[in-house]
């Protein structure tokens, strides 16, 4: 019985990339526009030791923040209109009329979305090795665990905002408004050591802060003992978002 | 049917309402192994809460049901791997492509079986690689018929299947749905067409404001109106009713403009107004008769006409 559930999960996992990688917005986000950025910025600073990045390069600073931007573009965007289209669609009732089990679709939007997290951050950091010798200072262990942590408390923000949204265009929406304020004022596309104190303060306030603040520290190596803060929210976050979408989740 | 009406689902006083407003109002029925069993009625009768009830989508708030022996709310899982469904609002992702939902779909019920035969029985085998979005509605609704056989049920649920195609798609399906019986599997169907009820359904249940108000055979049900059909026709100039109450057979006459209605009943009821018209010297045109169809049976049942 498990195995034919795990069988039915790769094949829709498998399936699902593929839906995935067929729209174009969805893979131009995750896997070209974290490049560009990349090369542009990266172009105009390079990745010479800065006294305000602490000795390291504005791209090394950037690389773990462009992750935020990956995870927060995922999160907020993909797994909101995935869910919101299949429920108001009739997809997930289609799946309701099988023996599916709901959690294999929870799983499997999970883990595409999480490997296209994954292939998008992979691109970015070769793109960044190749082109600006891209340093990492870290250890792989703690820094992947960060970056689950900081994937699956954005996309269970995303599971939230599609239940409670009435249709997908307003979970759309939804995602968007609080995308687009996060991506330039919590450091995941612009330094907020550049940014006056003001926005400093909003950026307290923004969850993808401390996606940046955590992915920056486990990059660098820092020990976990300084980012228990960040790892307390967004575990918070991910408890939180899990138990409210686990009560609202509709099929249709 | 030879197949001795071996009872597969039986729903008993369901009644099922969402907030104030009460879908299905106590429905009871039986349908027999091997018959194709219509439900007909007009937009929000409550056929689809009620085969979604015995589809274990929705739980009923009142009522019995059980499907191949099952309990649909207790056995989900079980009885929906021994059924097929084709629901009258649903999608797959636009960009799947068509061997690509077959493929998951057989692995949802962890087929080993090859699903190609099927895609060329319901002439999709030049689909195959074609996605969802780019498919017509009726090559869409075969995909979902496709998808509804893929396990080999025993009972299919098909729920509107027709509604939306044109009448050339919807004659194709029609002859898909008899296959279907013909293969020994057991068809629940609704439809808002009685032209379809008529064709397909060995019994048919005709349901209003979330009851039903009749069940039988569609030529029973056709017969329980009496034996009385209608000649109608045009007439081109005057038009004097007395001769013509005088043939045998006449219950009634209407006229509206120059449209005359003579309702009556007996072999002689035809000639005789053939006759009467030549006789008479009338000018007519388009003269023909019409037998009771499931429309007049649900016109007379419900006092209302069922909107296409």
């Amino acid at each position: 019985m498990a195995g034919t559930q795990i069988k039915t999960l790769w094949k829709m996992t498998w399936v699902e990339t593929k839906l995935f990688l067929r729209e174009p917005m969805a893979a131009f986000f995750t896997l070209a526009f974290p490049l560009m950025v990349l090369f542009l910025f990266g172009g105009i600073y390079g990745n010479e030791p800065n006294e305000m990045f602490g000795g390291r390069g504005t791209v090394d600073m950037l690389v773990p923040a462009y992750m935020g931007m990956i995870i927060g573009t995922v999160g907020l965007m993909f797994v909101t209109i995935n869910m919101a289209t299949y429920r108001e669609k009739g997809i997930l009732r289609r799946f309701k009329t099988t023996p599916l089990r709901p959690v294999i679709i929870l799983l499997d939007t999970v883990l595409v979305n999480f490997a296209m997290t994954l292939v998008g951050t992979g691109l970015l950091i070769v793109a960044a090795i190749l082109a600006f010798d891209l340093r990492f200072d870290g250890h792989v262990f703690p820094f992947l665990l960060a970056f689950i942590l900081a994937s699956l408390s954005f996309f269970s923000l995303g599971f939230v905002i599609a239940s409670l949204a009435p249709t997908s265009r307003v979970s759309q929406v939804i995602g968007m408004v609080l995308f687009y304020p996060m991506l330039f004022l919590s450091g995941a596309s612009i330094p907020l050591q550049i940014m006056p104190g003001s926005i400093q303060k909003i950026a307290d306030f923004l969850p993808l802060t401390y996606v940046v603040k955590l992915l920056q520290g486990a990059w660098f190596g820092e020990p976990a003992g300084e980012h228990l803060f960040e790892i307390l929210i967004l575990t918070g976050l991910l408890v939180v978002c899990t138990v409210i979408s686990a009560l609202t989740f509709r099929w249709e | 049917m030879s197949s001795a009406n071996t009872i597969v689902i039986a729903v008993q006083d369901l009644a099922k309402s969402y907030g104030k407003v009460v879908a299905v109002d106590g429905i009871s029925f039986e349908v027999h192994e091997g018959e194709i069993f219509g439900m007909v009625g007009p937009n929000g009768a409550g056929k689809t809460t009620t085969i979604e009830c015995i589809e274990g989508l929705r739980n009923p708030d009142q009522g019995g049901i059980r499907v191949l022996g099952m309990e649909p709310k207790h056995s989900k899982y079980r009885l929906q791997k021994r059924i097929g469904v084709q629901l009258q609002e649903s999608a797959l992702p636009d960009r799947i492509k068509v061997w690509e939902a077959m493929d998951l779909f057989a692995s949802i019920y962890s087929l080993s079986a090859d699903w190609h035969p099927l895609l060329e029985k319901l002439g999709l085998a030049e689909k195959i690689k074609a996605t969802y979005s780019k498919l017509s509605g009726g090559q869409k609704q075969r995909l979902f018929i496709a998808l509804a056989l893929i396990n080999d049920p025993e009972v299919v649920f098909l729920d509107e299947l027709t509604t939306g195609l044109d009448p050339h798609a919807r004659r194709a399906i029609w002859d898909l749905v008899l296959g279907i019986r013909d293969q020994g599997k057991t068809v629940v169907l609704t439809t808002h067409f009685m032209e379809e009820a008529e064709r397909l359904c060995n019994r048919v249940a005709i349901v209003d404001q979330g009851r039903i108000v009749a069940l039988d055979t569609p030529e029973n049900l056709i017969r329980s109106l009496g034996p009385e059909f209608r000649v109608t026709f045009r007439v081109t100039g005057p038009f004097e009713q007395n001769a013509f109450k005088k043939i045998q057979g006449v219950s009634r006459i209407e006229q509206k403009d120059d449209r005359v209605t003579i309702h009556g009943k007996g072999d002689r009821l035809l000639s005789g107004v053939v006759n009467t018209l030549e006789k008479g010297g009338v000018g007519f045109r388009d003269l023909r008769t019409e037998h009771p169809t499931l429309e007049d049976v649900f016109l007379i049942l419900t006092g209302k006409k069922i909107r296409d």
